[in-house]
């Protein structure tokens, strides 16, 4: 038993589909309990009154649109190692889930922030770095879209994560160099001193680990579409060729 | 080696186009931004810094998708990938002669649009310094981009879709140095981290963009 069987892609289509009404049903459950508990079994903080609630939403997708650009790496790098077509279709149906969480983070980020730091967008270090993450997904997305051959497609698009993911890294850290600017720092941690109360930290770690499954179910179902629409592609061009 | 840089400055230089497109682009912005934003002297030497920048890296982008697609389409491409030479170092001498024919111009040309757009007098040498420093970066990612797109019919647009991300760093740390530079204020920082981004893409980007070519070429 090891990860490679699910190289194959009867063997992760058999698997998938036994695992997708669990993970989507935990990602339900996680979810709703989260959001709910979140919104409506918290108090209202003190100065951000019930603006603090948009946190269960902002903060859970923009860690989940980071992450997903780096299980996309994670699936070029097996691709381009050991040439599996079912980790170069999971990095192809991860990315438009990363661009969605990106645009959530930042849709959420400047509704709060309209309210609280008098405007909805700044050109600030944390969100311009996100909004540039935005653009490198739509880049690989549209290099996916726009070569024929899927093979090569898979090459040259697991190229452009991996150079795209120390670009990321870069702009990342190159926008640190203006002063740290309104966004504020990391409010959760396990191990610091500061952090946002326990009040707010049980539903939000309830809301983060339900995108983590909401993400799984996504790009499983996602894939899932990759492989059959790659198998109709196969079926047609055979009967071509019969016929 | 030698021989293919020389053989495409002389196909840049003399098949005409390519060479001069990108600084009259330049100068083109430099000349378009005081007439859009209105001709106050303060104003201009504030954002000559960014609209320098932005401008080179624009005039950069605009001669990419020649560098590698004519050579695509006649097959020379495919003679220089199973020549004894590496295709790392076609890729790395391309880039080389990009810079050359188009980097290295607007490096020479920027302190007189510098002047157009009134930069104040300490910038102009952080201006030549940054640009020098940073455009082999520029022609470096965008080789990269032109390699990853060659193939396609309409590559020019993801070409760009591609790299201008990648350049945000470049543009941020180079535009950060002539405007400290300009107001006198400590410009080395920055500089510096411009000087080890070209040298970082000059250090990886060859092998990626030949990966890319390698794969485009199969």
């Amino acid at each position: 038993m090891s990860i490679w069987e699910y190289a194959n892609p009867k063997k992760f289509m058999q698997t998938s589909s036994w695992a997708l009404p669990w993970v989507s049903g935990l990602a339900v459950v996680l979810l709703a309990v989260g959001l709910v508990w979140g919104f409506f079994f918290t108090p209202e903080d003190y100065k951000q009154g019930s603006t603090v609630k948009i946190i269960y939403l902002h903060v859970p997708s923009a860690m989940m649109a980071v992450s997903a650009w780096f299980m996309m790496l994670a699936g070029s790098l097996i691709w381009l190692i050991r040439r599996h077509h079912v980790s170069a279709l999971a990095a192809k149906a991860a990315a438009p889930v990363g661009l969605t969480f990106t645009v959530i983070g930042l849709v959420t980020g400047a509704i709060w922030g309209q309210p609280m730091w008098g405007t909805w967008w700044a050109w600030d270090p944390r969100l311009t770095s996100f909004l540039i993450l935005g653009l490198f997904y739509l880049g690989y997305i549209a290099l996916w879209a726009a070569v024929e051959d899927a093979d090569t497609a898979a090459d040259l698009t697991s190229v452009l994560c991996i150079v795209g993911s120390v670009f990321a890294f870069l702009s990342r850290y190159a926008v640190l160099f203006w002063n740290q600017g309104l966004h504020q720092g990391a409010s959760l941690s396990v191990d610091s001193e500061q952090h946002v109360s326990d009040i707010y930290a049980f539903p939000l770690w309830t809301c983060i680990a339900g995108f983590v499954v909401l993400f799984v179910t996504l790009v499983l179902l996602r894939t899932r579409t990759e492989i059959r629409s790659r198998r109709i592609r196969a079926l047609m061009a055979r009967e071509r060729a019969g016929a | 080696m030698i021989a293919l840089l020389q053989r495409d400055l002389r196909l840049a230089l003399r098949a005409g186009g390519g060479f001069g497109l990108g600084l009259a682009f330049f100068l083109m912005v430099a000349v378009l931004v005081p007439l859009g934003v209105g001709p106050e002297g303060a104003l201009l030497s504030r954002i000559a810094p960014g609209i320098l920048w932005v401008g080179a890296l624009l005039a950069c982008l605009l001669s990419l998708d020649r560098m590698f697609a004519l050579d695509f389409e006649d097959g020379a491409l495919d003679l220089m990938a199973v020549s004894p030479l590496p295709l790392e170092g076609v890729v790395a001498m391309k880039a080389l002669a990009h810079w050359l024919v188009t980097g290295l111009p607007l490096v020479v040309i920027a302190p007189v649009l510098g002047v157009l757009l009134s930069l104040p007098s300490g910038g102009y040498v952080w201006l030549l310094a940054s640009l020098m420093l940073g455009s082999p970066a520029l022609s470096l990612i965008g080789g990269f981009g032109a390699a990853l797109t060659v193939g396609l019919k309409r590559g020019g647009l993801i070409l760009s879709l591609i790299v201008l991300p990648m350049y945000v760093p470049t543009l941020i740390f180079g535009a950060e140095a002539v405007r400290r530079g300009a107001v006198g204020a400590e410009a080395m920082v920055p500089l510096l981290l411009l000087a080890a981004i070209s040298l970082g893409s000059a250090a990886i980007l060859p092998f990626a963009a030949a990966a890319a070519l390698r794969a485009n070429l199969k």
